[in-house]
This record gives C-alpha cells, sequence and structure tokens, in this order.
C-alpha cells in the first residue's frame, strides 16, 4: 500500500516535513482525484471498484441509505400492517398503482432499497480487506523512525542533560515500552506507538455490520411464524397444521419446526379502572404448562407481553386475547346436541366481540330431519344497559356479560370443502328462525339464561362460565444470536475506534556541540488532541527525572531556540523513517 | 389504596410546581446570560480578527520557540509546546460571553448558579413524576420532554464541572430549554399514569434512559455546530479580508475558534455515537421480546436507523477530502434534524407501535390490541 505514502498531495509543505513518520497512523484510504480510465472492460472494472471502494462514494451511499429509508416510515409498509395498505389502496387509486410499480409498499425489501445496500456493503468490503491486510502488515512492522525536525511536529519538548544519549535512550525505551508503547531504536532516537486497537476497533467494528447484515437476512429467509388462538383449558402443539395463519421465509421447512406443545391453564387481565386511561390493561398475562420435545416433563409458566415463553429456536408471545362464552344447545327433546366455549373475536379496546356458533353434528329439526343451526354471535364483557342504546362494550373486563344471538337453521355448507372462517356464517342455505312478529329471532343473554327457539326447535344457554381465549404467535428466527454477538462487538469496536488514541511518540537523544545531551521529545496523533500533549508532558516528566536537565550553555535562551541543525526549513528528511 | 392515590397525586401536583419553577428560574438565568453578553459586549478584544486580518499576522509569535526545562530547576517538568495542525488556522480562543469584563463574568456566573438551581428544580420535578407513577418518568411525551431538558443541562453543567471550555453554551441552552418545557406544559401535558403493560420492561430504563441520553448529547453537539458554522463563516470573512458588521464581530469574537467549536461538536457526537448504537441495539433486543421480531422497520426503528446512518455520515465525512468542515457540519445537523423528527415528527405525525409515547393518546397501544 504504497499508495498512502506517495499520494493525497499534502497541502503544506509541513506534511512532507513528516514523511513516513506521519504515515500509516491509520489505514484510511486515500482519496484520488476521480479521473477517467483508458478504455477497456478491465480498465472500466477497475474504474468501478475503485470508485465503489472509495471514501466519497461509501458516504453517498450512506446518505442515499437513510435517504431511501425514509418513504417506507410514511407510506403503510406490507411487512408492517397490511390492513393500512389495503386502506391506503382504496383512498388511492391512481398513486396506489404508481407505488406498487416503484415497490413503495415494500420499501425494505425494493429492488432499489436492496442495491443500495448491497453496493454499500460491497463498498465496505471492498474497503476494510486491505485495509485488514494493511494493519496486518503494520503490527509486523514497526513504528517509523523520528522525523529529522522533531520541532515540526504538533507536541514538542526538549532540554538538555549531562546523561549521555545511550543512557536517554535506554531510558526512554524502558519508559515507553513500559507505557505499553511499541518501542525500538532507530538510529539516535527511539521510536514508538500506541493505540492499535483504534484500527482493530474500526476494522471490527465494520466485519461487525456484515455480520449482523448476514444474520439479518438469515433470520428472514428462515424464518417462521405462526398465530393459534387458544380458548382457556385447550392446548396446541407446534405442527403446520395447528396453526390458524402461518407465514415463512423461502428457505423455511415443515422440518424447521421446533418440537413443542403447551396448554392454556389461565388468562388473566385486569384493566385501568377510573381516569384517562380507563380501559388500559394493567396485566395481562397467560398461565401455561409446556412440555418441550415429543414427551419432556410437564412444566409451568406465565407468559406476558415482553415475556415470551422460550422454546429452543421458539418464541411464543402473547399478543392477544379475548372471550369464550360457553354455549349450551339443545334440541326440541332436551338433548344436548352442542357445549363449548366459542371465541369470538374483539372489535374494540373494551372487547365488544363477534362470531358465530356453529352446530353441524347431532341436530334434528322437530320434525326429526337433520339439520345444521347457526348463531350470529356479539358479546359485551360490560353490557352499558338496555337503556344506554349501544350495544358496544363500556369496559374490557367481565362486569356485566351479555350475549346477543340471532338464530339461523339449514345448511352451513362446512362440508362443501372450501375452507371456512369460524367466525362468519354462510348464510346463502341458511333460514332465520322467526319471533312472533316474523322478525329475524334474537336475544339478549346474561350469563346462566335460556333463550327457546320458537317452534319447540330447541334451547340455547349461556352459560354462566365466560372463558377467556388468549392469542399466540409462534416466531422462529434463526440467527439473532449471531445479530446479537455482532451488535456487541459492533458497539465494542465502534469505542475503541472512537476512544483510542493512536498516535507515536519520538525521543531523539545526540550529544551537542558542547559535549551536552540534548534530548528532544516529539509526538503525533492522528487528529489534533490534547491527550498527545499531555501524554508527551508525561513522558517527558519522568524522563527528565532520569536524565536531569543542565545549565543552558548560552546567557541568552533566544539563541538557543533553533536546535535543528539543519538550516534549510523546505528538507524532506524522511530517509530515516521504516516501512512497515 | 385510596390513601396511597392521594400521596401520588400530592407527587404529580408537587412536580408540576417543581418544572414551573425550574422554568421560572430558567427564565431569571436567561436574562443573567444575556446581561453578561450585554456587558461583555464594551470589550474590544479582536483576538480573531487580528489573527485573520492581513498585515496583523507577521506579529504572531512563531509557535515553535520556547524552550524550557534547562537551567537548575531540577524538578520542573520539561515545557510542552503545541502546535496547531497544518492547513488550519491559528485563530485563538474568544474569551467568552463575558468579554472579559468584570460585570459580564460576575453576570455570567449568577446565571450559572441559576442554571445550577433549576436543573436542581427540574431534576426535582421529573424524580417527583416519578415517584408519583412509581416507574420511569418515560411514559408519555411530556415526561420525555422534562427529563430531555434536564439531561441536556446536566450534560451542560458536568463538562462545566469538568472544566471545558463550554461556557458559551450557556445562553443557546437555557432558550432551548425553555422552549422545550414550554411545549412540555403547553401541549404536551399528560396526567401521570401508569403503562401499558408492553412497557413493562427493565428496558425501558436502559433503552428510554440512554436514547434521552443521547438526544441531549447530539443536542449539546448540534449547538456547537451551528455556531461552528457562524464562526467559521465570519473567521472566512475576515480572512479574505471582509469586515463583518459591528454585533457579529462583538459576538463572534467572544465565541471559541471556529475549530475549536468543530473540534467540540465532533467531541460530543463521536462520544455519544456508540451509545446510541446501544440504544438501538437495546431497542431491538426489546422489540424481540414483546413484538416478535428485532427489527420490523416500525417508523421509529426507521428513523433512529436513518439517524445513526446521518451521524455515521458525519464521522466518515468528517475524514473525507472535500467533505471536511462545513459540509460535514451540514451533515451533523441533518443527523440532529433526524433525531428531532424521530422524536417529535414520528410520535405525532406517524402512528407505529411506538404511539403509546403519544400526545395524551393514552391507552389502546400495547401490543396486539
Amino acid at each position: 500500500m504504497s499508495k498512502t505514502t506517495t499520494d493525497g498531495a499534502p497541502t503544506a509543505a509541513d506534511d512532507q516535513d513528516l514523511g513516513a513518520a506521519g504515515s500509516q497512523l491509520s489505514t484510511a484510504p486515500t482519496e484520488d482525484a476521480p479521473h477517467l480510465p483508458a478504455l477497456g472492460v478491465i480498465g472500466w472494472a477497475r474504474w468501478f471498484w475503485r470508485q465503489l471502494t472509495s471514501m466519497r462514494v461509501a458516504l453517498l451511499l450512506l446518505l442515499l441509505l437513510s435517504l431511501a429509508a425514509i418513504p417506507g416510515s410514511l407510506i403503510p409498509q406490507t411487512g408492517v400492517d397490511e390492513t393500512k395498505v389495503a386502506d391506503f389502496r382504496e383512498r388511492h387509486d391512481v398513486l396506489a398503482p404508481v407505488y406498487d410499480k416503484l415497490g413503495l409498499f415494500h420499501v425494505y425489501s425494493s429492488v432499489w432499497f436492496s442495491a443500495i445496500y448491497i453496493l454499500l456493503f460491497i463498498s465496505l468490503i471492498g474497503c476494510i480487506l486491505p485495509r485488514t491486510w494493511q494493519f496486518v502488515g503494520q503490527l509486523r512492522g514497526r513504528p517509523p523512525g523520528a522525523p529529522r525536525r522533531l520541532t515540526r511536529l504538533p507536541a514538542h519538548t526538549t532540554w538538555r542533560t549531562g546523561t549521555p544519549p545511550e543512557e536517554v535512550r535506554e531510558a526512554a525505551l524502558a519508559l515507553l515500552k513500559k507505557r505499553r508503547f511499541r518501542a525500538h531504536v532507530v538510529g539516535d532516537a527511539v521510536a514508538a506507538e500506541k493505540g492499535y486497537l483504534r484500527e482493530a476497533g474500526n476494522l471490527l467494528f465494520h466485519i461487525a455490520l456484515i455480520v449482523m447484515l448476514i444474520a439479518f437476512a438469515w433470520g428472514q429467509l428462515f424464518k417462521s411464524e405462526g398465530n393459534k388462538l387458544i380458548v382457556e383449558g385447550d392446548g396446541f402443539s407446534n405442527t403446520l397444521t395447528q396453526y390458524d395463519d402461518f407465514k415463512s421465509g423461502n428457505l423455511f421447512t415443515n422440518d424447521d419446526l421446533e418440537p413443542f406443545s403447551f396448554d392454556v391453564k389461565e388468562f388473566t387481565g385486569t384493566y385501568e379502572r377510573t381516569g384517562p386511561n380507563k380501559g388500559t390493561p394493567r396485566t395481562y398475562q397467560s398461565e401455561v404448562t409446556y412440555t418441550e420435545g415429543a414427551d419432556g416433563e410437564e412444566k409451568t409458566a406465565v407468559v406476558k407481553v415482553n415475556k415470551p415463553l422460550e422454546l429452543g429456536d421458539a418464541k411464543v408471545y402473547l399478543v392477544s386475547h379475548g372471550y369464550a362464552p360457553v354455549v349450551t344447545v339443545r334440541d326440541g327433546k332436551g338433548e344436548i346436541v352442542f357445549q363449548d366455549a366459542v371465541p369470538l373475536l374483539p372489535l374494540d379496546a373494551n372487547v365488544t366481540s363477534s362470531g358465530v356458533v356453529k352446530v353441524l353434528d347431532g341436530y334434528r329439526n322437530p320434525e326429526g330431519k337433520k339439520e345444521q343451526l347457526g348463531f350470529n354471535a356479539f358479546f359485551v364483557p360490560t353490557f352499558g344497559g338496555s337503556e344506554s342504546g349501544t350495544m358496544l362494550s363500556q369496559f374490557p373486563a367481565l362486569d356485566y356479560p351479555v350475549l346477543a344471538l340471532s338464530a339461523y337453521h339449514g345448511d352451513l355448507k362446512a362440508d362443501s370443502g372450501i375452507p371456512q372462517s369460524v367466525y362468519q356464517m354462510d348464510k346463502t342455505k341458511m333460514k332465520e328462525f322467526k319471533d312472533s312478529e316474523g322478525e329475524l329471532f334474537k336475544k339478549l343473554l346474561t350469563p346462566g339464561e335460556t333463550m327457546t327457539l320458537p317452534d319447540g326447535a330447541g334451547s340455547v344457554t349461556f352459560e354462566k362460565d365466560v372463558k377467556e381465549w388468549a392469542g399466540f404467535q409462534v416466531v422462529q428466527e434463526p440467527g439473532g444470536g449471531w445479530a446479537l454477538g455482532g451488535a456487541v462487538v459492533a458497539i465494542a469496536g465502534l469505542a475503541g475506534s472512537l476512544f483510542i488514541q493512536r498516535r507515536r511518540v519520538w525521543v531523539r537523544a545526540v550529544e551537542g556541540p558542547d559535549g551536552v545531551t540534548v534530548v528532544e521529545m516529539a509526538g503525533l496523533g492522528r487528529s489534533e488532541s490534547a491527550k498527545v500533549p499531555e501524554e508527551l508532558g508525561d513522558l517527558a516528566g519522568i524522563l527528565y527525572d532520569r536524565a536531569p536537565g543542565a545549565p543552558d550553555p548560552a546567557p541568552d535562551p533566544s539563541d538557543s531556540t533553533d536546535l535543528d541543525p539543519d538550516p534549510d526549513p523546505e528538507a524532506v528528511p524522511s530517509e530515516g523513517a521504516e516501512k512497515p | 389504596m385510596i390513601l396511597a392515590a392521594a400521596t401520588n397525586e400530592n407527587l404529580a401536583e408537587i412536580s408540576n410546581v417543581l418544572i414551573y419553577s425550574a422554568m421560572a428560574v430558567y427564565t431569571l438565568a436567561f436574562f443573567a446570560y444575556i446581561a453578561e453578553w450585554t456587558f461583555g459586549s464594551r470589550s474590544k478584544v479582536a483576538r480573531t480578527a487580528s489573527a485573520l486580518t492581513p498585515g496583523t499576522q507577521a506579529k504572531k509569535a512563531p509557535a515553535v520557540t520556547v524552550k524550557q526545562g534547562g537551567g537548575t530547576a531540577v524538578l520542573e517538568r520539561p515545557k510542552v509546546v503545541v502546535r496547531a495542525a497544518s492547513g488550519s488556522r491559528d485563530v485563538p480562543d474568544g474569551p467568552g460571553a463575558h468579554g472579559g469584563d468584570e460585570k459580564g463574568d460576575l453576570y455570567g456566573r449568577i446565571a450559572i448558579s441559576l442554571t445550577v438551581l433549576a436543573f436542581l428544580l427540574s431534576l426535582g420535578g421529573v424524580l417527583t413524576r416519578a415517584l408519583s407513577v412509581e416507574r420511569a418518568p418515560w411514559g408519555n411525551m411530556y415526561e420525555f420532554n422534562i427529563t430531555f431538558s434536564t439531561t441536556a443541562v446536566g450534560v451542560y453543567l458536568i463538562l462545566l464541572a469538568l472544566r471545558k471550555n463550554v461556557r458559551w453554551l450557556g445562553l443557546f441552552l437555557t432558550t432551548t430549554v425553555l422552549l422545550d418545557l414550554g411545549v412540555a406544559v403547553t401541549w404536551l401535558y399528560t396526567e401521570s399514569d401508569q403503562l401499558v403493560p408492553a412497557l413493562h420492561s427493565y428496558w425501558l430504563y436502559i433503552h428510554v434512559s440512554t436514547a434521552i441520553l443521547c438526544g441531549a448529547v447530539f443536542y449539546v453537539g448540534a449547538v456547537g455546530t451551528i455556531l461552528y458554522l457562524f464562526k467559521d463563516a465570519y473567521e472566512n470573512k475576515l480572512a479574505k479580508g471582509g469586515k463583518p458588521g459591528s454585533f457579529a464581530t462583538s459576538v463572534m469574537e467572544r465565541l471559541p475558534a471556529s475549530a475549536t467549536l468543530d473540534k467540540f461538536a465532533y467531541r460530543v457526537n463521536a462520544a455519544v455515537f456508540p451509545l446510541w448504537t446501544f440504544t438501538i441495539i437495546a431497542g431491538a433486543i426489546w422489540a424481540g421480546d414483546a413484538w416478535g421480531r428485532y427489527w420490523g422497520w416500525d417508523p421509529k426503528e426507521t428513523w433512529s436507523f436513518i439517524t445513526w446512518v446521518a451521524y455515521a455520515g458525519y464521522l466518515h465525512a468528517r475524514a473525507t477530502a472535500g467533505w471536511k468542515g462545513r459540509k460535514a457540519a451540514y451533515l451533523a445537523l441533518l443527523a440532529f434534524g433526524c433525531w428531532l423528527f424521530n422524536y417529535y415528527g414520528v410520535n405525532i405525525f406517524v402512528s407505529g407501535k411506538h404511539s403509546y409515547a403519544d400526545v395524551g393518546l393514552g391507552a389502546l397501544a400495547a401490543v396486539g390490541f
């Protein structure tokens, strides 16, 4: 990497003075002036590569990345909230197709966003590979020798001493080594360097970023995510067929599902009773018993928001909650044909819920014919009272539960082979039960109440025991550990690269014309920092104790200011410098 | 139960009184800073001008002259001569707002004392608020705001206590702190209340506290950057032989050199950048526990990412030829703008999973509700 020393047109003659001594204090790439390459594929490829891996382009890509991330935060994203996207499509019939073409509904997986970050990461790799190589070279080499004019360096000090030069150098070498500098004697001076961890941290940080990206991509490819609604007392085992809905990454296979099962014992929810946040959940948790593997030991756990149940690679999250009134349906003879908890879906924050009770088998109408029954169910945990004029729930807890049912009979078409939602009723083959006025037969029930269907068709009881259900999301996203590891390393590397100073110190000791030793010390940091002169002062102080000052030879101190034997200020004395 | 609720309401009341008192004292501090600047304008020191005005430059003492430590004073340490890097202007720092004026300095000291008092009051306000709700006081924007301004002033006072050259920040800081608190009590005020279950996590303490601290430090950095841009323009004008107006001269001459301001802004931003990285990662870990994915491009996540990338850009720009100096400074301001938008903009205009931080909307927000 000779580029670093030969290139980069120093802006002032002072830089040339430092020569190699000031070089490679970092492995940061130097900036070439953009020049057009000679024609030819290889020439262009090389030019393109050089441009891509240059700091300037990397910087532009960084800015472009942040710019490109903005639309995704303002336009609804399919990956975040699909209903919002659908809503947006409905409201903007002109914009939506344009957005679709541009991939603006899935910005973070769109071609152009991917292009930017992939280019950025290629640029990053193209930058850190040579820098790592260069850094290894620097580690194997030794700190460059002292520039001839130490007075030119940002921090400098000097004094005269009676101690012979060799002893001063020896003391300096010992001192610097004790302070964990890498030090060695070059010619008449000791050259030392410290703070290599800065560069190491820098490289580590960038490598960690790549690890994080790969881990994230890996996670997306092998990810699986499924939802399951479970009523208190029911259970779940982790197979594909048990899920209510399921999504997975491109490379996911069903064998990747972690084997486990769990039962929901109880759901507990309490809610703020008063104040502006009335109805806001305060406790919200579900007690479960679970077994890992095919026949593991049964254990209990409490799943809460923020506290998923971790089973191998899978995490089980509590994501939703609702009520499941227990309903008993009897036929005309009083035989129970249906008795179960019917989970209903919440419609609002106060858990106004709706759903369907379906009686598929076992019912015979008064004429003795096989029929199916369907009831549209509307449930409120806290009824506002019949005079309130609203069927909306007033509070999420079971304070005044009321179940409203409207009754149908006929064919639910559940056997037609088409998958059916358990929360909706296909009424095409269903007939309404009629009340005395010829209207749809419906009734409000409080727990324990029974409604009798017209014409001896049977009865429906809203049992006293209202069960609750909990919705769980089971997520398996491999690579999380790698991403976390990468993140930790990234922070450590970042701290190293920002807080550690890489700096060089030179101590020159030569015998002056009058036989007295002249000690010169100078320090150089990559950036101007107050720490470099401070440290140099410390070092000089200690060395000064070992090589105490000798009286000035001249009565007028202004004569002794320039200790430099070389009268030519434009000299470029970098020969003594050692290349790593 | 009822008794406890009453105490809590009392505490919330005390918190409000403390915050209003803090605002009153900040206002007094603000006037004291103004007095400092005003009295300081009597001084006619123009170090920057003399350092940069052609003709006077020759008088500058050569940097590399002093030699010391010789002689008979054996215990004395050799003196380190510091030299500005090549290419940069060798401009001395201004004397500060008081401009060397005794009365100005006195008012400056009064202002700092008042700032300390106001800081303690607002700290008390934040703590009583926390006690009243028996949780970390970061559940809504009102609480964020009062914590944010307390933290920003805390950072300033710590830098002062460390004897850093930051006294020039005082006026700018109290001005914005007053604005911040004014916005908090006027528009963002929310009755103290408990949190939704999604916020019941120790990650709240880690993630939100570091986010606020980062914001406060970024803010201090941004003030430094803005002043750098002004001072740099002033120095450029002088170096080109221009003659800035008397007000500009009076103010700018008292600020630190542009290089100092630039370095200050860089240090502050660079120091807090790893913490910001940590904040995002802590948030991702929490999101992994609360929402089933550690990264999901929620607007808040997206904007913290944008902020991160913008600051990363700034740090890189400072090391890139053609971007150093003013361009990098603009980037730093842009990055801080992203932070601000992430805080106010995303909370107010964009709905996402972080919307329990919303203005008084309370409720509804927890996962899956």
